[in-house]
């Protein structure tokens, strides 16, 4: 008997080490995972502060394979498969889309960066909505493929600080079509805030009155949030970039979070979880988006959100083309759209972010919406850290001194305990 | 035995408060799919929503992926679990103990291991995620479900018969047709049913061996916990399953009841 | 046909040939290989930033997992629950497949089999979602009604793991009381034995198998879980969530920690398999 089971192990050990031999170039181990709770990463790949001049160098180290773009947009193939943040493909816009272009889209809702990536390299994908962090991965791995944006006719009014940017283009080579960007904010429950906070020192600070109560995004990134706040509370850190964080400085924000653990009741990335979650009080301070509260405040949820004082993280998403996609004109007919007045307009204001088309801010319902959301407010988006993939080259340019993004991961396994 | 009337009295009442508890969440989920807010909070009776969830193309989509996926599944189950049983029953061969221990692997492990073991081998062979991984992979933990009910069944299974059967002119094929599958028949009926059962409500290993486009009920309901639009659409549709079940549910009842050799001791 | 079946009949070894080969190649080089696979995607490493795996041999992971603390407190917590989970299980397992099989009329019996069986036939996700609700402790139902609720944590997640895998413990146990002859039991009590005597030395030895059998299912599940102790664990990492998280970002991490679950099942299993067990599933 055990004769027969070391033999059995033995031929499947053989036949298991020939199929990894003969695998094709490494893959990440990506899967299908479900959309829910894995944390992403949604970096972008800018450093914040003085953005717009800096923005257009792509992130040191990154090269991109050569890839072949696009020459022309033929007739749609019918349909296309999308890798998206929940709230970006909802009917309201994509069924006008359908009908325009007779390309029926099939939605992948990612909860994190991380699943989106992994979703992409299925190859099962024609586009994906990435944030900072994954767009930058992709483009390293040849998942995507570089746009060729003189296809797209709406292109041209996309506002220019979003355009060619560090997260997702390499050299002159332009990786995607910004969906819109936005921030991460404190989303707080106004009974229990009478005053509105204007500190992140409510999520952080060991006397905070939302003691038990505190949220935060269940994700690695959200070490850079540690580090944000750091910023204003630490300067002598030295800290220039949340995302480029030394030994030292990635030790001090992990060491923040580890003190905030006894603040949270629940860490979140399902955002249905976390309205109802705010709903029952379980949750009534800690980081969202502009989406989860609108969404709150319809079901009659007392709160409401803000930008605090030390700045925040955000995001700004790029559409971006698998280079294996197999529908890959309705992917550009897609990109087209979404970044068309019209359909901007509904999708970002669906979400609660700043619209990437100038022109889409005329057609928001809301007519503040632009205002609300900061569109095209430079001053405003200089304070907020485009999430970003942290690499072993500093991203403020101090060298290969920085704890990479492997390494983030593993210490927010460890910090959850 | 004789337990005194307190003591059953007790057993009966522990029973019922444990049925009461099983039920509860379903329950609730239940009436969730009349809710009229589409929270999770219950604030009236509707019935808007039952026509809506059945006009929706993804709902109906969910269910007919999950059933064709458990149908197909629990084929390849009774096929290859019979064959099994057979060969373990009837023969003794080099590695007879390894492969029953084999066999139940796929349910016993954690769901988790089964499926990041069946995504990373078929990337590693280039197999494109889709409806047939997903059924491959339910089939493969199925296997031992209709294999035990199959083996449980032929051990008991006089010998007599067949030879008799053989005697009277009757080939190996026939024999099995007309004899051996009759009698197997409420172990391949118990064993297909709990089969169903277990790839119809499957999400892990589903999760990792899904592609694209396939998508099973779980798989709808899962994703639909971020879209807060849908939940009660998700509840009409766990609903109409769940009343559905009492046909499977009702009929492997009747198959455990009946079939030779049942005890049924009283 | 009839050649055929002379000519299965005169060769025996052909006969187990066609029987196995089909079961074989599916069991044993499709799962287990797959298994095989899983093993040694454990020893490759990451590219730390776009997320590839380097197929090169290391020990790295299983150094991470031996010198950073977190790991062996998060298994040590999930054996913890799974083998709590199983005790409760069990416990409630055993009167109440006694009372299905030998108390209850045949009548109630029927239907108690249908209400105990139909709740596997709804849907994992949305019991778990219910369960969330219930023990919220904003406005749960357990709150409002009891005062109290377990809140979301370990409690939480113990508790609803136990009320998921009950009906997959009394299946088992409920077969293996319905095999016990009452003639045994009777017997029992004509020897002088009162009822928790005759449970002890005759029901619980008999039951053996049944009982593990069940507890193989509910161990494994609750070592395996992620999803339900993601919906009402609160900030509770269990070993599946530890290996479902990291399946995305670092594959052979993910692949090394699931070699910890696998490793006890195999042990449990090889365990049960002397106690006859496996044929009871």
């Amino acid at each position: 008997m055990k004769k027969t089971t070391i033999k059995t192990i033995g031929i499947a050990a053989v036949l298991a080490f020939t199929l990894n031999a003969c695998g094709g170039s490494s893959s990440a181990p990506s899967s299908e995972a479900p959309s829910s709770e894995v944390p992403s990463t949604e970096a972008a790949a800018d450093a914040p502060a003085d953005a717009p001049a800096e923005g257009n160098e792509a992130a040191a180290g990154v090269s991109a394979p050569d890839l072949p773009m696009a020459t022309e947009v033929g007739t749609g193939e019918g349909q296309v498969n999308v890798v998206a943040w929940p709230g970006y493909t909802e009917k309201d816009w994509v069924d006008p889309f359908t009908t325009a272009s007779g390309c029926k889209v099939n939605v992948k809702v990612g909860n994190t960066s991380d699943e989106m990536v992994a979703l992409m390299q299925t190859g099962e994908y024609d586009l994906v909505s990435a944030s900072g962090d994954a767009s930058l991965r992709l483009i390293a791995s040849g998942e995507v493929a570089p746009v060729n944006t003189a296809l797209l006719s709406n292109y041209a009014d996309v506002y220019d600080s979003l355009k060619n940017k560090a997260w997702n283009s390499v050299g002159d080579k332009s990786y995607g079509v910004p969906h819109g960007r936005g921030a991460n904010l404190l989303m707080y429950r106004t009974d229990k805030f009478t005053t509105p906070p204007d500190s992140w020192s409510v999520v952080w600070a060991a006397d905070s009155t939302a003691k038990g109560s505190v949220t935060a995004y269940d994700a690695p990134i959200y070490i850079a949030d540690a580090a944000v706040y750091l910023m204003s509370t630490n300067p002598e850190l030295g800290i220039k970039n949340p995302y480029a964080l030394d030994k030292t400085q990635f030790a001090a924000a992990v060491e923040l979070l580890k003190g905030q653990k006894g603040l949270v009741s629940e860490y979140w990335s399902d955002y249905l979880k976390q309205q109802a979650a705010f709903k029952s009080g379980t949750m009534t301070a800690g980081t969202s988006w502009q989406v989860v509260a609108n969404a709150a405040k319809a079901e009659g949820t007392p709160v409401d959100v803000v930008l605090p004082k030390e700045g925040s993280t955000g995001w700004s998403d790029t559409w971006m083309v698998s280079s294996k996609s197999k529908n890959p004109n309705c992917a550009y007919m897609w990109m087209n759209y979404i970044i068309s007045p019209e359909g901007n307009a509904l999708a970002t204001e669906y979400f609660g972010e700043a619209p990437s088309n100038q022109k889409a801010c005329a057609l928001t319902k809301d007519k503040n919406h632009c205002t609300t959301f900061h569109a095209g407010d430079e001053e405003y988006f200089s304070k907020i850290w485009y999430w970003t993939t942290p690499t072993k080259e500093c991203l403020d340019g101090r060298g290969p001194i920085c704890v990479e993004f492997a390494e983030w991961n593993k210490a927010w396994t460890e910090l959850k305990g | 035995m004789h337990l005194s009337k307190t003591a059953r009295r007790a057993i009966a009442g522990l029973t019922s408060l444990v049925v009461v508890i099983l039920w509860a969440p379903i329950i609730y989920a239940g009436l969730l799919a009349f809710n009229t807010a589409k929270s999770t909070t219950l604030q009236g009776l509707t019935v808007k929503w039952w026509p809506e969830a059945f006009r929706d193309p993804e709902v109906r989509e969910a269910l007919w992926g999950s059933t064709r996926t458990a149908f197909f599944a629990t084929i390849i189950a009774l096929i290859l679990g019979t064959l099994l049983a057979f060969a373990i029953q009837r023969f003794s061969f080099f590695g007879k103990d390894a492969l029953s221990f084999a066999v139940v692997l796929p349910i016993a492990l954690p769901g988790i291991i089964t499926g990041i073991a069946l995504n990373s081998a078929f990337r590693q062979l280039g197999v494109s995620f889709g409806f047939k991984t997903i059924v491959i992979a339910h089939a493969t933990f199925c296997i031992v479900v209709v294999h035990n009910n199959v083996l449980a069944r032929l051990r008991r299974l006089p010998a007599s018969l067949e030879e008799a059967s053989a005697d009277l002119g009757a080939h190996t094929f026939t024999t099995l047709r007309h004899v051996t599958f009759p009698m197997l028949a409420s172990s391949f009926g118990a064993g297909a049913i709990l089969a169903f059962a277990l790839s119809f409500d499957e999400i892990v290993v589903t999760t990792f061996t899904a592609g694209a486009n396939a998508k099973t009920l779980p798989q709808y309901i899962l994703g639909n916990f971020s879209r807060p639009n849908n939940l009660p659409k998700v509840n009409v549709a766990v609903l109409v399953v769940l009343l559905l079940s009492i046909i499977p549910v009702w009929f492997a009842q009747r198959l455990s009841e009946s079939g030779p050799g049942m005890a049924s001791s009283r | 046909m009839r050649a055929l079946s002379r000519l299965l009949y005169r060769r025996p070894k052909l006969r187990l040939l066609a029987l196995l080969s089909a079961p074989m190649v599916w069991l044993v080089v499709a799962y287990l290989g797959a298994l095989a696979a899983l093993l040694i995607t454990s020893f490759y490493k990451l590219d730390g930033f776009s997320g590839a795996t380097i197929k090169e041999f290391g020990f790295q992971n299983f150094t991470e997992i031996r010198t950073v603390s977190v790991y062996r407190h998060v298994v040590v917590r999930t054996v913890l629950v799974a083998t709590a989970v199983t005790v409760i299980d069990l416990a409630l397992a055993i009167p109440i497949s006694f009372y299905l099989a030998k108390i209850a009329s045949p009548r109630v019996r029927r239907i108690l089999s249908v209400a105990v069986t139909m709740p596997l036939w709804a849907s994992y996700l949305v019991k778990a979602y219910a369960w969330r609700t219930f023990v919220d402790p904003g406005d749960g139902l357990i709150k409002k009604v009891f005062g109290v609720t377990p809140g979301l944590g370990l409690a939480s997640t113990t508790i609803v793991l136990a009320y998921l895998w009950l009906p997959y413990a009394i299946l088992p146990v409920y077969a293996g009381l319905e095999r016990l002859p009452d003639s045994l039991l009777e017997a029992s009590a004509d020897l002088g034995g009162h009822a928790l005597v005759t449970f002890r030395k005759v029901v619980i030895p008999v039951l053996g198998p049944a009982l593990v059998a069940g507890s193989i299912f509910t161990f494994s599940l609750s070592m395996g879980d992620y999803i339900a102790v993601d919906l009402v664990g609160g900030k509770t990492q269990m070993i599946g969530s530890v290996v479902y998280d990291n399946f995305v970002q670092n594959g052979p991490l993910a692949a090394a920690v699931s070699l910890i679950p696998m490793a006890i099942m195999l042990v449990y299993l090889l365990g049960a398999r002397q106690t006859g067990a496996l044929e009871n599933m």
